[in-house]
């Protein structure tokens, strides 16, 4: 357990009323850091975000409109008042940004000495036992954090501070970012020498030990964002924005929040973690006369949350033997031993450490829910599930529930009997699995048997899992390629002919020794569709042509779907001439329906399961079931109607993807458009068969081919499962209740997936039912049966053990925040079918303050109300949930088609952990030294954090962008693109040239490697500053207003606060 | 009656030469000059006309015909009009109107006429230039659900068919089976067709839509001006068989049988129905009102779709006599109107539709009959594919004539002018109504009435349709003594050079009085002919009604007559022959001439023997001798019947030996006349050698008047014929009962 993870992050942010619109008017008009300047005249305590107590008092009336009412002035005095009452008497303050776990010596001024013993006392917060004061023995525990020396060798407090400062750094990028400024002290800050002013800062402060060099002093003139002059002076803190004279203020808070971590706790429940909640804590500052813009380096920075878990972490194998601990967050690299629990990898929690009963769960509005990625691909250094067998009675499972054989079956009565670990049923065990116990109850073959040891395996199904009871056939992969004028214009028709001629040799094999057994069929069509029979017995292909799409049938058996190997010589003469044959095409009219209708026939008739390639380029409105409209009006977004956009136009597709989900057919749909296509409809039969959809705008061959290739060939090799159920059971107390992702249900508990890919998840919310047990625990299985790609049947079995807690508090400390994004966005997608926007967006504010608003009322220590205090495990959750809020789909700027919307609502569904991160909080590089194995630290994405003269690479999941700065140097440009002129720069380049300099090695190293750790291919564009392209650059810095209206981390986080209080008043 | 003798023999050439020159044979060749008289006659004054009687002695003329200028009449001008040559002026026989000849006839006299006024000339040919040339159009549609042996044979056939086709006609394919394809012939490369379900029934505008034959631009990029049809397009199916030779050659030697499988129990789905409605689709939306035959081979019923015939369920047998007398036929009413309507969709375009069935168990000719009937098309039936039965008929449709032209023509129509004396009641052949309205039709409808003009699509020189007449002059208004009724027969049609032409008949008959000149009428009968023309209304009347109504109403009709025979044949008689052979007999029966009409009715039998020259010897089990070999042709069948000693002797192969030569020729003799009949006959008659005894002797047996019988014991043990097993009435039995019945006051 780190000790970061019970840490509150408490800001502190000061404003006087009056003020206060004006600053926010200022903050209207700009992102950049001028007004912070300004606002910052003082030089407030630095205090590392990570704890951070935010005061934000009366201002926020001027936050966004968007959000609200502005309160009275009345209001706001009160809201003052109380924030000085607040952050009087308990703040904890500066303490906070250090992780000092528990126990933490009460007077903050001796930090220096007091630290070192707080480690010693902070129990390591380990997940297991986490209400026993942690034995002594071991101060290791802050160390993965901090990455440090073991805090015994902790040096005293100055250097203590510089071993914590990786973790406050998170704003240092900032300093590399701009290496002119201050380059120097950059570099010693980032690579943490001690640092002088930190030093001063901190002899000085002692209790506010904090990232003073990565902090921009605002007050200075100097360079805005790096001083470290300033801070011997008046050591800011960043969560502060207190007045020029009250540097003390903060110290006294300090200290009684060390003081007291141990005395009972009005909000908190138990005595049992005392301390944790107190690091929080920081006092408010009085108010001062002049209001202070808040600063954005003071707020909790992902950047430095992603470094500091990754500097923690990823040094150690995460062995997920122990129940309820948090894995490593998605952007850490780490390996995983499955020591019973499925890695992380397969499952990911929202909490790993749930509420007990219904009402504490309600209480704090922390949702439960897992994002399960049943056929996950694993690192090589990792190994795949073990295949187990039970022979012909199949797997061995609970009598009761059904649930399969796995680490918590008890076994009882000298292993004759077992007890089922979900619905303690006792079953008995069949003769021929019968063993012995050793002396502690546990099997002696524990060891040996994947389903006793490891939290994920396979079973061997047998033919009673089979559909029909018959042993399932290979599947097939059909393709359908629309050959109208608009896909042949564009070149798609070309260029998916060309690479299905060397792809077919890709097709999905278990055993890469041997051929594939999956058959493949190719149907073009526009508004009818063209067969092809590539028997190998014939010379040429033969067309059939079915223009009765009203009514689809399969003209042909014989030769439709043939083994790749048999009949290659046809395959390829027909992929030869299909371009040729269409190249004069005038038909304009495509459907859709029938196409995939055809499909389904041709699975039926073959009798397999399988999945339906199309390459469809335009909205169907030939005449054929399944036929659209165009039915986008822009003047429906903003509306209560809005969500009508989102809904499919018709049932056709529902029904059809009924069907299809029946014969386990699934469909990836890879569009082409030039205009409107109605993806929200177009997309239903993939979303409800497991499939994908790929969407390239105004394709032009030469632009996106490589883009549309990578993503063809992944999605044709990539490891799948057909025909598949995924059932969820849970222990008894929870249930899983609902369910998110491409996939589709015909009752309440079955999971249905024609296909299911490596890539995608199913998110399940649990709830209550009962009262759950803080003894065992909770305890989750998801098993798929699915028909593998050779076509044999198996179960996937996953299962995930996680802790029971009767206080809240064991709740925030062991939440991902990632995960509960992740969930949070997908539900708040899903809601857009039937909701106005507008109420999902102000449910998911809402959402979001209760869950802060309980941890303030119950978990943290009694402060002014004037302060934002948010647990440590969640700290970014305001900011994550800004970026949700301001996606396309909840939030569209003018120039976001009503398809975009609908193909990003339908992506994010499917999204994985990882995924949804970098989709709503891109990653952006720096890019300077690019020498070493290692990446450059990442910065903030907010405009203010880039400099005229850097070149940064900014990864979203779906793009890449390289911005330039206008100022490059020219030996980066050079290095990059091989003229050292900003203006001979070409925007329009899709790729890097292939430079001979390390520089350029690696930065393409760089990319590749990127692109290779997403599902989706991600074209690269060249952004030039001030270039018109920048807008949609710009689109993508989260942290900054957007174009579209979207709040600014500063801003967004102000108006939480006051949603906070308004709940907690 | 001398006289009787002369006007016989007058009678008798007098026949022989109008058929020869005009190709028509009245029943009667003096008309009764009153409506009352007429109808005392009981065969009403009708013809039997051939529209294309082979004439290699008539060379066409090239000029359009000229036409009366009275717009209900249109009658062209003939021999039989009176011509003031001075005036330029000729007088229509039908309707009186006096016209001027056209500026091109400037230069005509008495002794410089034109062809159509001369009297040798009263059928007389004409070539016309109307429009481009129209080829002719072949549309194959072949199931294939068949036995390999039987497809592969099928193929052959079909490839060496290319061969024979005149090398500009167009040609198409079109498969079926469970599904329909339509082969596109015009690309290079891969192989396209066009499939469509077999069960779902597609109108005419759908289909072509569905093929892609609307016109492109009105769904093509916008702004484009209607492209004129392009013939590429239209033709993609149809293409001339010079060009796709090779390519239809490969297409059908790589033809599959259907590759759906068959359960156990089941019949193959063959989607016939289907099949036939796209082919007239085709047919239709490319080229209507063009010369066009659809030769369809199928080797089974229809089984599902519209059409169909039987269910696909083997255990439910196919329709038999007893199930359509019971009513228990479900499919056959629905089958049968579905392919009425597309019978006559194709007539109304003037395409053709031939049905090869070859199978061992009946294929739905009852309910597809009339697909042939209306449009001139051919039926042939035969057990396989792989027979030469099948083989030398469908070879036989491409027949050349002695000019090497094909012996077919399409798109034909008969346009029929009276006197006014006479109206026309309608015709019996294989023909559709034109629906033309004119002065001459009468009220009283025999057969197709309620017309003058008949839509014959396809002809072929045999084709031959009876025209039934009304003479409708009042008793009180007597003809003067002389006067001269006249009908015209205006054919035209597209020869199988693509020419247009018309040929024009015009024929006229004395009138006389009953009451004064009975004797004259009566020698002007011509028994053959209404033999044929009453026994056609009989199956006419047969195909349209109950059975045994139908011999009553020929009892009734015909007491009169020796109608032994036809009273027997299949044409009226359904027992021993199934629905599927009853549709074919009849077809048959209502368009060839009049001799194959005659031999169809009373089969022909000629006795082989050393005791002279071959013989015709009568119909009769009398006539069935140990010592004889048979010959008998009923058109359908050629039966060669060794007598038991005859079959002993060559059993024991006399005929081997040197010294019995003699017995090698008799031997010989009938097979050798049976080859002769079998080179002309269309189609191939089965060809059947048997011996006393042998099953296939039932062939005979069948057909011969039993006048030995089980019944009639005495007869047993004689030396003079054979018993047949029967509880038919001889003719003796027959003969006996209609004297009874002539005499009595009953009748």
């Amino acid at each position: 357990m780190h000790p970061l993870c019970f840490k509150p992050v408490v800001i502190a942010v000061r404003f006087s009323t009056n003020q206060a619109y004006s600053q926010y008017a200022q903050g209207d008009i700009q992102n950049g850091p001028p007004p912070m300047d300004h606002s910052m005249a003082q030089p407030p305590v630095c205090q590392p975000y990570s704890h951070g107590a935010m005061n934000l008092s009366g201002p926020h009336p001027s936050y966004p409109q968007q959000y609200g009412v502005q309160p009275s002035m009345q209001q706001m005095t009160n809201q003052m008042s109380g924030m000085q009452v607040g952050s009087g008497p308990l703040t904890s303050a500066g303490p906070g940004y250090a992780p000092p776990p528990s126990s933490e010596p009460p007077i903050s001024a001796a930090y220096s000495a007091a630290a070192p013993p707080s480690y010693t006392q902070a129990p390591h917060p380990v997940s297991g036992a986490p209400s026993q004061p942690p034995p002594p023995s071991e101060p290791a525990a802050p160390q993965p954090y901090y990455d440090g020396p073991p805090p015994s060798q902790q040096p005293p407090f100055p250097s203590s501070s510089l071993d914590n400062s990786p973790s406050h750094l998170a704003p240092s990028p900032a300093q590399q970012t701009f290496p002119n400024s201050a380059p120097p002290p950059v570099s010693q800050a980032l690579y943490s020498g001690p640092l002088p002013p930190p030093d001063l800062a901190l002899s000085h402060l002692p209790c506010i030990p904090c990232p003073v060099p990565c902090r921009p002093a605002p007050s200075q003139p100097g360079p805005p964002h790096f001083h470290s002059g300033p801070l011997p002076n008046a050591p800011c803190h960043p969560l502060y924005v207190p007045a020029a004279g009250q540097p003390p203020f903060p110290l006294a808070p300090c200290s009684s929040a060390f003081g007291q971590p141990r005395g009972p706790q009005p909000g908190y429940a138990g005595p049992q973690y005392p301390g944790q909640q107190n690091y929080g804590a920081v006092p408010a500052p009085t108010p001062a006369p002049t209001q202070k813009r808040l600063d954005p380096d003071s707020i909790p920075s992902p950047i430095q949350v992603i470094e500091d878990d990754r500097a923690n972490k990823s040094s150690e194998p995460f062995t997920t033997g122990v129940k309820g601990q948090t894995p490593p967050l998605v952007t850490t690299n780490f390996q995983v031993k499955d020591q019973g629990n499925a890695s992380p990898r397969f499952v990911r929690c929202t909490a790993y450490n749930i509420p007990c009963t219904a009402d504490m769960a309600k209480q704090s509005q922390v949702p439960l829910a897992a994002v399960i990625k049943p056929l996950a691909m694993l690192p090589p250094d990792e190994t795949r599930p073990y295949m187990v067998d039970h022979g012909e009675a199949g797997p061995i499972r609970c009598n009761r529930c059904k649930a399969y054989m796995c680490p918590y079956m008890q076994f009882i009565e000298g292993g004759r009997r077992f007890q089922c670990g979900f619905c303690s049923c006792v079953t008995d065990v069949p003769p021929h699995y019968f063993q012995h116990l050793d002396h502690t109850g546990k099997r002696v073959d524990c060891c040996d048997r994947p389903e006793l040891s490891l939290g994920s395996y396979e079973f061997v199904a047998t033919v009673d899992y089979c559909k029909n009871n018959k042993l399932p056939q290979p599947p097939s992969f059909i393709f359908f390629i629309d050959v109208s004028y608009n896909a042949v214009k564009s070149g798609m028709v070309n260029i998916v002919c060309q690479e299905l001629k060397t792809l077919l040799d890709y097709l999905p094999r278990e055993n890469p020794e041997a051929d594939s057994v999956v058959r493949v069929g190719f149907v073009t069509y526009n508004k009818v569709l063209h067969f092809y029979n590539v028997k190998s017995s014939l010379a040429q292909p033969q067309m059939m042509v079915v223009s009765d799409v009203s009514d689809m049938f399969l003209p042909l058996l014989d030769g439709f779907l043939v083994n790749v190997n048999d009949s290659r010589m046809v395959i390829e003469s027909l992929l030869d001439q299909i371009p040729e044959m269409f190249a004069d095409t005038r038909e304009t009219e495509t459907v859709f329906g029938p196409v995939i209708q055809a499909g389904l026939e041709a699975l039926k008739a073959a009798d397999c399961a399988g999945k339906l390639f199309l390459f469809h380029s335009s909205l169907p409105i030939a005449e054929a079931p399944g036929k659209l409209k165009n039915r986008e009006d822009k003047k429906l977004v903003g509306t209560d109607k809005e969500k009508s956009l989102f809904q499919p136009q018709s049932g056709f597709y529902s029904n059809l993807s009924k069907e299809c989900v029946a014969q386990g057919c699934c469909v990836d749909l890879f569009l082409f458009p030039n205009q409107y296509v109605d993806v929200a409809t177009l997309g239903v039969v993939p979303v409800s068969t497991g499939g994908s959809v790929y969407k390239y705008t105004y394709f032009q061959a030469e632009m996106d081919r490589e883009r549309f290739l990578n993503d063809l060939r992944r999605d044709v090799q990539k490891p799948m499962g057909f025909d598949a159920v995924m059932r969820v059971r849970t222990s008894t107390g929870i249930r899983a209740t609902d369910f998110f992702g491409s996939f589709f249900m015909s009752n309440t508990t079955d999971v249905e997936l024609a296909g299911l890919d490596c890539d995608k998840t199913v998110t399940v919310e649990f709830r209550h039912d009962d009262k759950l047990s803080e003894d065992t625990g909770a305890l989750m299985q998801c098993a798929v049966l699915y028909t593998s790609c050779s076509g044999q049947r198996r179960l996937r079995v996953h299962n995930m053990a996680v802790n029971c807690c009767s206080q809240l508090a064991d709740l925030y400390r062991n939440c991902e925040t990632d995960t509960i994004i992740n969930f949070f966005s997908k539900y708040a997608y899903r809601s857009l079918l039937n909701t106005p926007t507008k109420t999902v967006r102000d449910t998911l504010v809402n959402q979001c303050a209760q869950i802060l608003a309980c941890y303030r009322k119950n978990c943290a220590s009694p402060s002014s109300a004037g302060q934002l205090i948010l647990p440590e495990c969640m700290k970014l959750l305001p900011v994550y949930l800004n970026c949700v809020l301001k996606s396309d789909v909840l939030q569209p700027g003018a120039d976001v088609s009503v398809d975009d919307r609908a193909y990003l609502r339908q992506l994010l569904s499917c999204m994985d952990v990882s995924e949804s991160h970098v989709f709503f909080y891109p990653r952006l590089l720096p890019l300077v030294k690019l020498d070493g194995g290692s990446l450059p630290m990442a910065v903030r994405n907010s405009e203010e954090r880039l400099s005229k003269g850097g070149v940064y690479l900014l990864e979203t999941g779906l793009y890449l962008f390289l911005w330039v700065g206008a100022n490059a140097q020219q030996e980066l440009l050079s290095n990059i693109f091989g003229t050292p002129t900003f203006s001979q720069i070409d925007p329009n380049m899709t790729s890097l040239p292939e430079l001979d300099n390390p520089f350029s090695q690696r930065l393409r190293e760089i990319i590749d490697s990127f692109r290779s750790q997403r599902s989706r291919y991600m074209k690269l564009m060249v952004v030039k500053q001030e270039d018109k392209a920048e807008l949609i650059f710009k689109h993508f810095l989260c942290e900054d207003k957007s174009a579209s209206g979207g709040a600014s981390y500063v801003d967004f986080l102000c108006h939480m606060h006051k949603e906070i209080r308004q709940l907690l008043s | 009656m001398r006289e009787w003798r002369v006007a016989m023999a007058t009678y008798q050439e007098f026949i022989q030469q109008n058929e020869d020159r005009d190709g028509v044979r009245f029943s009667w060749n003096l008309w009764p000059s009153s409506r009352l008289e007429a109808t005392r006659l009981v065969v009403p004054v009708s013809c039997l006309f051939t529209p294309l009687k082979e004439r290699p002695d008539l060379p066409p003329v090239q000029y359009e015909p000229v036409l009366c200028s009275r717009a209900n009449c249109k009658a062209v001008l003939n021999p039989l009009c009176q011509v003031d040559y001075r005036a330029k002026i000729w007088a229509c026989n039908f309707c009186f109107q006096r016209n001027p000849f056209p500026p091109s006839y400037a230069g005509i006299s008495d002794v410089n006429q034109p062809a159509e006024l001369m009297p040798q000339f009263s059928t007389i040919e004409y070539i016309v230039q109307r429009g481009p040339p129209n080829p002719l159009i072949f549309l194959y549609v072949v199931d294939t659900c068949l036995e390999e042996e039987d497809l592969q044979a099928l193929k052959e056939s079909l490839q060496m068919s290319l061969s024979l086709l005149p090398p500009n006609a167009l040609v198409g394919l079109i498969t079926f089976g469970r599904m329909v394809q339509v082969h596109e012939l015009s690309c290079e490369g891969i192989a396209k067709s066009y499939v469509f379900r077999g069960t779902k029934e597609l109108s005419s505008k759908q289909i072509q839509e569905m093929l892609g034959l609307t016109n492109p631009s009105a769904t093509g990029p916008q702004g484009r001006p209607a492209a004129p049809q392009d013939p590429a397009v239209t033709c993609r199916f149809l293409q001339p068989v010079h060009k796709v030779d090779m390519n239809l050659t490969d297409l059908l030697g790589e033809l599959q049988r259907d590759p759906w499988p068959v359960p156990q129990g089941k019949r193959p789905l063959r989607s016939t129905g289907i099949a036939l409605s796209i082919a007239v689709g085709l047919l239709e939306g490319t080229f209507p009102n063009t010369g066009a035959r659809v030769m369809m081979f199928m080797g089974g019923p229809p089984t599902q779709g519209p059409g169909m015939v039987v269910g696909d369920e083997l255990k439910t047998p196919i329709r038999s006599w007893h199930d359509i007398t019971k009513d228990n036929a479900r499919h056959l009413k629905k089958a049968t109107k579905y392919y009425d309507a597309l019978a006559n969709r194709a007539a109304s375009n003037g395409h053709s539709i031939d049905i090869y069935a070859c199978a061992l168990d009946q294929t739905g000719l009852l309910e597809m009959k009339c697909l042939s009937n209306l449009t001139g098309g051919h039926i042939a039936m035969g057990d396989s594919f792989n027979t030469s039965l099948f083989k030398q008929t469908f070879q036989r449709v491409f027949s050349k004539d002695h000019n090497g032209e094909f012996r077919m023509a399409f798109g034909g129509t008969l346009e029929v002018s009276t006197s006014r004396e006479l109206k026309v009641s309608g015709a019996i052949g294989p023909c559709v109504s034109l629906n033309a309205k004119g002065p001459c039709i009468s009220e009283n409808e025999v057969g197709v009435g309620g017309t003058t003009q008949w839509k014959i699509c396809s002809l072929s020189p045999s084709t031959t349709l009876a025209l039934y007449f009304e003479v409708v002059n009042q008793h009180n208004a007597p003809i003067p003594q002389g006067g001269r009724g006249a009908v015209q027969f205006v054919t035209q049609y597209q020869h199988s050079n693509t020419q247009r032409r018309i040929r024009v008949t015009t024929v006229a008959r004395n009138w006389a009085d009953a009451q004064s000149q009975i004797q004259h009428i009566e020698s002007s009968f011509d028994q053959e002919a209404s033999a044929v023309i009453m026994a056609r209304l009989g199956v006419f009347r047969a195909e349209s009604e109950e059975g045994p109504d139908v011999l009553r109403w020929l009892d009734r009709q015909l007491i009169r007559l020796f109608m032994f025979h036809l009273r027997r044949s299949p044409f009226l008689q359904v027992f021993n022959n199934s629905p599927d052979e009853c549709s074919y007999y009849r077809h048959h029966f209502v368009c060839q001439n009049l001799t194959q009409s005659l031999i169809m009715i009373q089969p022909i039998l000629y006795s082989y023997s050393f005791h002279g020259p071959p013989e015709p010897v009568l119909l009769d089990s009398g006539s069935i001798l140990p010592d004889r070999i048979l010959l008998m042709d009923t058109f359908f069948q050629l039966v060669i019947y060794h007598g038991e000693t005859i079959a002993q002797w060559r059993k024991a192969g006399y005929q081997e030996q040197p010294e019995y030569e003699n017995f090698k020729h008799l031997l010989v003799a009938p097979v050798d006349d049976a080859q002769e009949i079998l080179q002309t006959r269309f189609p191939m008659p089965r060809y059947i050698d048997t011996e006393h005894g042998g099953s296939q002797a039932r062939f005979l047996l069948s057909k011969v008047n039993p006048s030995q019988t089980h019944n009639n014991l005495y007869s047993w043990g004689q030396e003079t014929g054979a018993p047949i097993l029967t509880d038919d009435v001889s003719l003796q039995v027959f003969m006996d009962h209609l004297k009874k019945l002539a005499v009595s006051s009953a009748a």
